[in-house]
């Protein structure tokens, strides 16, 4: 069963100019996305910067207001709801930031910043607000009596295992990771993963996992989503999208990572130029600029996202929507 | 294969309020010429402060070299003046940094800042050096150099920044350029990009680069000898092929097992080191990893273990790593 459905998703950002400053144009960063995560599952969502992946995730829970399309959790449409009504779908829906430097209030002791939900939605109080951050303390591998501290006395890996805290206080049943784990190093990412993918199994939660980096997203992905301009341009299940990709810049961009493994040498389709801008997105399938194969409908009309079972691709020339041939 | 680089024991320290902070605490190797030489290790275990003690970059009156001898071409570098070194900086010995939005100066034109290297390294005319930034901005693969010369950083995205600071690193056609995490800041596909032109001008031009990166991934692509680096010293040193085959440290195990796909693709749960890295300002005695390491006893703790060749080519600092017959 679908936990979270998002129909045609999109978030324009306007931009301002001129002596009245009046609109002069659109940051398309989400343009259009539906997709499904299933209740339980891990939803990676990869993406090179300014794709939209991380406007994306805020819009899921309303941070950022959608400009249109619907947002389905629990079968209930969120983006119709008022302002109440939304801050009680928020204890079912967290988010964990990417920096931790940033995203913790340093003013705030750390038992109060994990048991600020719980106050404000009214759930614990006094003794047993204190017991149940005591408790989520221990869950996420702090001590006891680093209650009363400040952020400034946590090293990132700490830092990040207090916003994993903070997230879970209200028993959270959907989880937001945005690049929760990329401002870490590797031997603290690796503890942080394990805690996220332990927390799962305990509480049943769903992630909606945002990462550049493509090895993370493999290792805790049910399914992953690729995007490129703020599109959905290929989903599948995370073994299929690593080892049979269809989209070419699906491929190119797995290519692009860089391999821990010296004696093999693989194969690197090396993509040409940058990312276009998404205020003036190129026509057509908004990959076919750096494209290798890159035809004359490729330029003129836009591919919708075509399932085949679980996996999907936009794209004229390769996977289940394909309607010409390579050449 | 001559060394053109020799660093032998170097030691680094920064003197702050808190007391002695041991960056860098006894760092030995060799960059052969026209090779790469990759380290690795976490933030803080002292591999940027490596190079800039290399290129005596460190900030005067709190950064200092304490020890050890850094021989460039067969003289060391500590002998030479300030005038001196300033010839060598940017002319025989060029660095490029992590952070390519903040590498260059925003109010001088690309083409100005390219040209000033090579203006005062090599004394050529102002219009030789704007011929000679042309040029460099062509050889790093940036399109219509001609006009692209007068842009300024803010026209320019994150990847040709960094292909700029490489263009100005290379203009005076170093011997050795040593790269601080050149593509961390940077998407993968850019990063692809930068990591293949650096390769490819190594091979025309025939530098040594050190290539300095947390990225197993960049240094088994990249590197022609692979060292691990945790809390100022190194751990383990050794050609990928082989570090990557039969890794010996703890350490350096503990870091493979930490990313996905490294020795067990199939693992559903990573391996992770506990603890964090200890501070520099207290280093524990004896092998500085025992408190995070599983097979640590009560020897570990007592003196701290030299690196040994426990095959040829294979270096390793751990008492728990047994010496092969080969190198024995």
């Amino acid at each position: 069963m679908a936990l979270l459905e998002i129909k045609n998703l999109v978030k324009h950002f306007p931009i301002s100019g001129g002596f009245f400053g009046r609109k002069t144009g659109d940051v398309k960063a989400v343009d259009g996305v539906s997709l499904s995560v299933e209740d339980g599952e891990t939803l990676g969502l990869v993406g090179e910067s300014g794709c939209g992946k991380s406007t994306l995730g805020r819009c899921l829970l309303r941070l950022i207001e959608p400009t249109s399309g619907d947002i389905i959790f629990e079968n209930q449409n969120i983006t119709e709801m008022n302002f109440d009504h939304m801050r009680e779908m928020r204890r079912k829906m967290q988010i964990i930031f990417q920096d931790p430097y940033a995203s913790l209030n340093p003013r705030m002791r750390v038992g109060e910043i994990i048991g600020e939900g719980l106050q404000i939605h009214g759930i614990a109080d006094g003794a047993e607000l204190k017991d149940r951050v005591m408790a989520l303390l221990a869950k996420v591998g702090l001590r006891e009596e680093q209650y009363g501290r400040y952020p400034h006395e946590f090293s990132g890996g700490q830092r990040q295992r207090i916003g994993v805290a903070r997230a879970l206080a209200l028993n959270a049943k959907f989880i937001v990771a945005d690049e929760a784990v990329s401002a870490l190093d590797v031997s603290i990412q690796a503890q942080i993963l394990n805690l996220l993918q332990d927390l799962q199994e305990e509480y049943d939660l769903t992630y909606f996992f945002i990462s550049h980096d493509l090895r993370v997203v493999e290792h805790v992905s049910d399914r992953v989503a690729v995007m490129y301009l703020g599109k959905i341009v290929e989903i599948a299940p995370a073994d299929q999208i690593y080892t049979d990709g269809q989209h070419p810049y699906t491929r190119a961009l797995l290519s692009a990572a860089p391999v821990p493994d010296p004696t093999r040498k693989a194969e690197r389709i090396v993509l040409q130029g940058d990312v276009p801008s998404p205020i003036n997105p190129p026509s057509g399938c908004s990959f076919h600029p750096r494209c290798a194969f890159a035809q004359k409908i490729c330029s003129e009309e836009e591919p919708p996202l075509v399932m085949d079972g679980d996996h999907g691709a936009a794209c004229h020339v390769f996977g289940p929507g394909a309607t010409v041939k390579p050449n | 294969m001559s060394a053109l680089l020799q660093i032998k024991e170097l030691r680094t320290s920064f003197f702050t309020s808190d007391g002695e902070v041991r960056a860098v605490d006894g760092v030995t190797f060799d960059i052969e010429e026209g090779k790469t030489m990759g380290l690795v290790g976490e933030s803080g275990c002292g591999k940027s402060v490596t190079a800039l003690s290399v290129m005596q970059l460190l900030s005067k009156g709190v950064g200092k070299v304490v020890g050890g001898e850094v021989i460039y071409r067969g003289k060391d570098l500590a002998e030479y003046s300030d005038a001196e070194m300033r010839d060598i900086r940017g002319n025989e010995i060029s660095m490029i940094f992590q952070e390519p939005m903040t590498s260059l100066n925003p109010v001088f034109s690309i083409g100005d800042q390219i040209a000033e290297s090579v203006r005062l390294h090599q004394g050529v005319s102002k219009k030789e050096a704007r011929a000679r930034a042309v040029e460099m901005l062509h050889l790093v693969k940036i399109a219509e150099p001609q006009k692209r010369v007068s842009d300024f950083p803010h026209q320019l995205s994150g990847g040709m920044r960094q292909r700029v600071m490489i263009a100005m690193a290379l203009s005076c056609n170093p011997s050795l350029l040593m790269a601080d995490e050149p593509t961390t800041a940077l998407d993968v596909t850019i990063q692809a990009q930068i990591l293949e032109l650096i390769k490819e001008l190594q091979e025309e031009l025939g530098m040594s680069v050190l290539l300095i990166t947390h990225d197993l991934g960049v240094v088994a692509e990249q590197a022609d000898e692979v060292a691990v680096m945790y809390a100022g010293k190194i751990v383990e040193r050794a050609k990928p092929e082989i570090i990557f085959a039969r890794p010996s440290h703890p350490y350096t195990i503990g870091l493979m097992n930490s990313v996905p796909g490294v020795i067990d693709k199939s693992a559903k749960r990573l391996q992770a080191i506990p603890g964090i890295v200890p501070s520099p300002l207290h280093w524990p005695s004896g092998c500085r990893f025992r408190d995070r390491c599983s097979q640590a006893e009560e020897q570990c703790g007592q003196s701290q273990p030299d690196l040994i060749e426990i095959e040829p080519g294979h270096w390793v600092s751990c008492l728990k790593v047994p010496v092969s017959a080969a190198a024995a």
